[in-house]
């Protein structure tokens, strides 16, 4: 009997009681290199359709592919923050397949032979343990097409009159990471799974070797699940749950999975093994084709490209570049500038980490740097629309806008008109004190004078100052500030003030 | 000898979307049906010789990763039997059969 139906999902406490469950995490990540992997055309999210196509990403007769360098070398960098063996030799191979999205009808893939194998990522659990998790291997291959299916519901395939091809993603550099089975995570595999979906992101995007924008497509988790009943060896029948399009939804299609198979399994059914739909939505997932097996495939070696042999000295010099882990650095950074969990969590959200520790790096203290960006920059970057690393000052902007504050040249009201001034495009921060003449007034005889013309301005209150009354100082500081242009230390100021009055 | 004769020509032509004349049927299935035979000769190695995918002794062929120039949309477009808003358009790809 199959059974096709959902049946009333239990939860993963309920499912563990019976079952362990087996996870296998396929995440395709789009390089964020210039260019395709095997031809010159853009490779950009949202370009006009079909406007960075060539014969070679339409698969035109004659048409032979050409390796991009730079996609085998953050391949490379991948497997090696992977803890993975680079292959000392390496092929590509053709996934033959018949559908519009790959106008070769075949999708160049690595098969027998990916480029990186065999590693593994020790991921950060909630509670702060850490759980490791094995990696089978990460091989190179293309991106397919775009389709929009046309007159039938919603946009789906099913029912659809015609379909319409737009091939500027055919090509463009993925990268296809896979785990081995996860095992023995019980009742946190949904959380083991979205923890390193999180850490797998934050890991590539410390490579910088991708935009890792789940919502954006650039990347993309398939989720396979199966259960075993407890105290058996052999793995149950598993399905592969795709369109799961956020860190949460990885969580939640494996919890929804356990629950159905635990459902199908108790009522005496048995899984299909078939790649299920997740539902955004109702998170739930429903029945897509049924998993084609590998022989459909009819893999073959990709005559038209040669193999790859990394050299040792290239792999050993992309290894000693690697940055720190993103987590690791986190909690050294945290150390560092003594933040609180809050004020941490609150940098990363606002994607303001790397920029304070850029600006701290040029010289700024942790504190005023962080101050910058999470408070003035912000709320510069919310009124222009645009995100904190887009705005258009650099760390070292900031930091030497700091160190004149430090120095006494200018107050922080006059370093915010500094700061408008960077982001207006007037220049570097000296360029803009210079040109808006902003430097704090600090010529004493310059500020005696100016004191000295507001007490003769203000006699009445001159009296009251001399009587004792020093509140009344105020008043003659703001005609001074006013008559400064605002670029007189007000403290001091005060002070020449009560001096005078004596 | 293999026999490839003109209507498994007419078929082919027909998959891959191929105007082939009377005369072409003629030639194509004697040449097609050579090419048969000179590839069914991969049939007499012998075993233990090991499957190669590649003659040439070259690895590392790498592309830098600078852009180049694409081909123009309505020239690309224009080879398609079908184009819809800036998109090739494709028949229905399921029940296609039925």
């Amino acid at each position: 009997m199959t059974a096709t139906i959902d049946a009333a999902p239990y939860t993963v406490e309920e499912v563990c009681e019976r079952f362990d469950p087996v996870m296998g995490l396929e995440v395709h990540v789009e390089l964020n290199t210039a260019t395709k992997m095997f031809c010159g055309c853009a490779n950009a999210f949202g370009a006009e359709p079909n406007t960075n196509i060539c014969p070679v990403c339409l698969g035109l007769p004659g048409s032979l592919p050409r390796l991009n360098g730079t996609a085998v070398e953050s391949a490379i960098k991948i497997g090696l923050a992977l803890n993975c063996q680079v292959r000392e030799r390496s092929g590509f191979a053709r996934k033959n397949y018949f559908y519009p999205d790959m106008p070769k009808n075949f999708q160049i893939s690595q098969y027998e032979d990916p480029i990186v194998f065999d590693g593994y990522l020790d991921v950060p659990l909630d509670d702060g343990t850490t759980w490791r998790v094995e990696i089978e291997r990460a091989h190179m291959e293309e991106d397919t097409g775009k389709s929009l299916h046309i007159g039938g519901a919603t946009g789906r395939i099913h029912g659809a009159d015609h379909s319409l091809l737009d091939y500027n993603r055919a090509g463009v550099p993925l990268i296809e990471i896979v785990t081995k089975p996860i095992v023995g995570a019980g009742v946190r595999a949904p959380e083991v799974a979205r923890a390193y979906v999180t850490a797998l992101r934050d890991v590539l995007r410390g490579l910088g070797v991708s935009d890792v924008r789940m919502d954006q497509g650039s990347m993309r988790c398939d989720a396979n699940v199966s259960l075993k009943p407890k105290d058996t060896e052999a793995f149950g029948t598993r399905t592969e749950t795709k369109n799961v399009n956020s860190l949460r939804s990885v969580e939640r299609a494996v919890r929804y999975e356990m629950g159905r198979h635990a459902g199908v399994l108790l009522s005496g059914g048995t899984v299909t093994q078939e790649t299920r739909h997740f539902d955004e939505q109702s998170g739930t997932t429903s029945a897509g084709r049924p998993k084609e097996t590998f022989a459909d495939y009819r893999f073959f070696p990709e005559p038209d490209l040669p193999p790859l042999e990394p050299s040792r000295d290239w792999v050993e010099t992309l290894r000693a570049g690697l940055p720190e882990r993103p987590w690791e650095r986190r909690a050294r950074i945290q150390t560092d500038w003594g933040l609180s969990d809050e004020e941490l969590r609150d940098l990363v959200n606002a994607d303001a980490l790397d920029l304070v520790a850029d600006t701290v790096d040029a010289g700024a203290p942790p504190e005023a740097a962080r101050s910058w960006w999470v408070s003035y920059l912000a709320q510069q970057a919310n009124t222009a629309g645009v995100t904190l690393p887009e705005l258009a000052i650099t760390p070292a902007q900031v930091a030497r806008v700091v160190a004149l504050v430090a120095d006494g040249t200018l107050t922080n009201k006059l370093a915010r008109q500094v700061v408008d001034g960077v982001l207006a495009g007037e220049g570097e921060p000296d360029e803009v004190v210079t040109g808006r003449g902003l430097a704090v007034v600090s010529d004493e005889s310059a500020l005696t004078a100016a004191v000295d013309e507001a007490l003769a301005a203000q006699p009445d209150i001159a009296e009251k100052i001399r009587a004792g009354k020093t509140k009344a100082a105020g008043a003659i500081v703001g005609a001074v500030m006013k008559a400064t242009r605002g670029q007189a230390d007000a403290a001091r100021v005060q002070e020449l003030v009560l001096e005078r009055c004596r | 000898m293999s026999d490839i004769t003109r209507d498994d020509v007419a078929h082919l032509a027909r998959l891959a979307r191929l105007a082939v004349s009377d005369a072409e049927l003629d030639m194509f299935s004697g040449q097609i049906d050579a090419i048969v035979d000179t590839v069914s000769r991969v049939g007499e190695i012998p075993d233990d010789v090991p499957p190669t995918a590649q003659v040439v002794p070259q690895t590392n062929v790498l592309r830098p990763d600078t852009e180049e120039p694409c081909l123009r949309r309505d020239v690309a477009l224009a080879e398609a039997p079908a184009a819809e808003e800036g998109r090739f358009r494709v028949p229905r790809i399921l029940g296609e059969e039925l």
